[in-house]
């Protein structure tokens, strides 16, 4: 169970560095993993060279969800969009530092899977967006 | 800690060994502790071996077939169906009817009952505790016919509001259709004297019985109940098996739900007379052997008893409530152990319930954590998730002890 809730993802959930809202913002979206009502929102400030300047995410769920969404949005600030368009399933794995199951992952996936949806301008979040394979 | 009076009737120990999966590890050194039979049961060595029996001495398709095969599968598959009814208390096996599972049987009412006999502006009458698999056929079928759905509501203690009842008869149902268990509260409806309530006022009653068939005895015609549905794999069966229930003059009346092979009596090219009972619901080649296993896991409960069985499970959710009580900052849905089966959700300030369940899994400790199928109760009670405990005639006091003790680790690692 250490493995799993490594302390950096225990300190990530209760203490989050980027959380909140971004009003105004170039880009905002937002989706639920209806599996375990996980909910996450993203805002991004874009600047006009394509760099995230500032990137906050709201939401609630459950520890995995929150704390890869909060490291989420550190890793992209400084980011092109371009880049942020190639952040995988992998990347997140890395960022987390544990394996997950088929279920967890997903908890894991929301936050790029929104930020993906958002940066792309979709009008809904799919999990394509976020398999490797 | 309260002291506790730890009795069963039951030899649980002797129960255990029935069902191989309950002596595995499921990490070196760390025993299982199933605490999941809400979501589907674990399955018995009988039910295991009739299944590979049918398959490896008797497979052949069913009704048809002029050779000994066919006529063995077609008499255990016939004969499962002879002990559904028996364990219903049903008047005849025709009103036996097999589907893949609860979902299945309620949208077999939906669309052919309902298709037929509902037309817009009709009033459906559903409760805010149902499980989804009772609420969007009938979203479904709204959509469809311009009906107007109505719910009965639910207290804070997880009860349905009975004066809330009253009052939604009085604008006359067509079809009163509630769950007889809550499969995340665990609260036991009051089904006989609610359907005799829907009957006064003329509405059909559709029970979902995935919750209560498996833990407790529950008598169709006792019930006098129009429809019920459940599932195999909750009660000791295979998956891809469940039962709709129905009184033959409903069940006569409808017009087939799918149609192809054994559901007719004679085809011709642009048209086809339906069979009779049951098989005119019946199309295609039905799960033979989970039919049998279902047959045989009928064997299993009923030589154990479903009193006694009820009794169990009264007395392990009795024990968990009072030991749950003790942990702080843990919140407990549904009603006490009295108007409750198996069932025990509870929330912990501070952790999510997926972290809860998978801290339990690194104890061997295999519980829910979700909205259980039933998003709008949680809605109802505020909350995204709970994290569900629930307990069949295998489960033990001790394992009780093993939840709560690792309830305490979640608490220790999230420091809440």
């Amino acid at each position: 169970m250490d493995d799993f809730y490594r302390e950096l993802i225990i300190d990530r959930y209760k203490n989050p560095q980027f959380r909140g809202v971004l009003d105004p913002a170039d880009i905002s979206f937002e989706d639920d993993n209806p599996l375990c009502g996980d909910h996450i929102h993203i805002d991004l400030r874009v600047g006009e060279d394509g760099i995230v300047r500032e990137a906050r995410f709201d939401g609630k769920g459950c520890a995995i969800s929150q704390a890869s969404a909060d490291l989420l949005m550190e890793k992209i600030i400084g980011m092109h969009l371009d880049e942020v368009k190639q952040i995988s399933k992998q990347d997140i794995l890395d960022m987390l530092g544990i394996e997950l199951g088929p279920v967890r992952l997903k908890c894991a996936l929301l936050s790029l899977k929104v930020l993906k949806a958002g940066v792309y301008g979709l009008g809904e979040a799919t999990d394509d967006l976020v398999e490797d394979e | 800690m309260a002291n506790h009076i730890l009795t069963t009737t039951l030899d649980v120990k002797k129960i255990r060994e029935d069902f191989p999966v309950l002596g595995r590890q499921v990490r070196p050194g760390v025993p299982l502790i199933y605490l999941d039979s809400t979501a589907t049961s674990q399955k018995p060595t009988s039910v295991i071996e009739t299944m590979d029996r049918f398959y490896r001495n008797s497979n052949a398709n069913i009704h048809r077939g002029i050779h000994v095969l066919a006529e063995e599968a077609t008499a255990a598959y016939e004969e499962a169906r002879e002990k559904v009814r028996r364990f219903l208390n049903a008047p005849s096996s025709r009103q036996v009817i097999f589907t893949r599972n609860t979902t299945e049987a309620i949208n077999l009412v939906a669309y052919s009952w309902g298709l037929s006999q509902l037309k817009s502006g009709d009033i459906v009458l559903l409760t805010e505790m149902e499980h989804h698999s009772n609420l969007v056929p009938w979203y479904l079928l709204a959509e469809r016919l311009g009906l107007r759905l109505e719910y009965v509501s639910v207290s804070d203690e997880g009860l349905l509001d009975v004066a809330d009842f009253e009052r939604k008869l009085e604008l006359k149902p067509k079809l009163f259709a509630f769950t007889h268990m809550s499969n995340v509260v665990g609260t036991i409806n009051p089904a006989k004297e609610m359907i005799a309530k829907a009957h006064q006022v003329g509405a059909i009653t559709l029970l979902d019985g995935a919750q209560s068939v498996p833990h407790f005895r529950v008598d169709v015609r006792d019930l006098d109940v129009d429809f019920l549905a459940f599932s195999g794999h909750k009660m000791c069966g295979p998956t891809g098996i469940g039962v709709l229930y129905g009184k033959k003059d409903l069940l006569e009346q409808m017009p087939p739900f799918l149609g192809g092979g054994d559901m007719i009596k004679r085809v011709t090219l642009g048209s086809f007379k339906p069979n009779e009972l049951p098989y005119k619901f019946e199309a295609g080649t039905p799960a033979i052997a989970e039919a049998i296993g279902l047959g045989a896991a009928i064997d299993y409960l009923s030589r154990i008893g479903m009193d006694a069985i009820a009794q169990h499970e009264h007395a392990l959710v009795s024990y968990a409530l009072d030991r749950l009580a003790e942990i702080p900052n843990l919140r407990i849905f549904g009603p006490s152990a009295d108007k409750k089966g198996g069932v025990v959700s509870f929330v912990m300030d501070g952790v999510h319930a997926h972290d809860i369940a998978q801290v339990l899994d690194q104890s061997g400790v295999a519980i829910r954590a979700g909205h259980h199928c039933a998003m709008p109760l949680h809605e109802k009670f505020q909350i995204p998730a709970t994290a569900r405990a629930s307990f069949y005639l295998y489960n033990t006091f001790d394992e009780i002890d093993h939840l709560v003790n690792a309830i305490y680790r979640v608490k220790d690692l999230f420091g809440v």
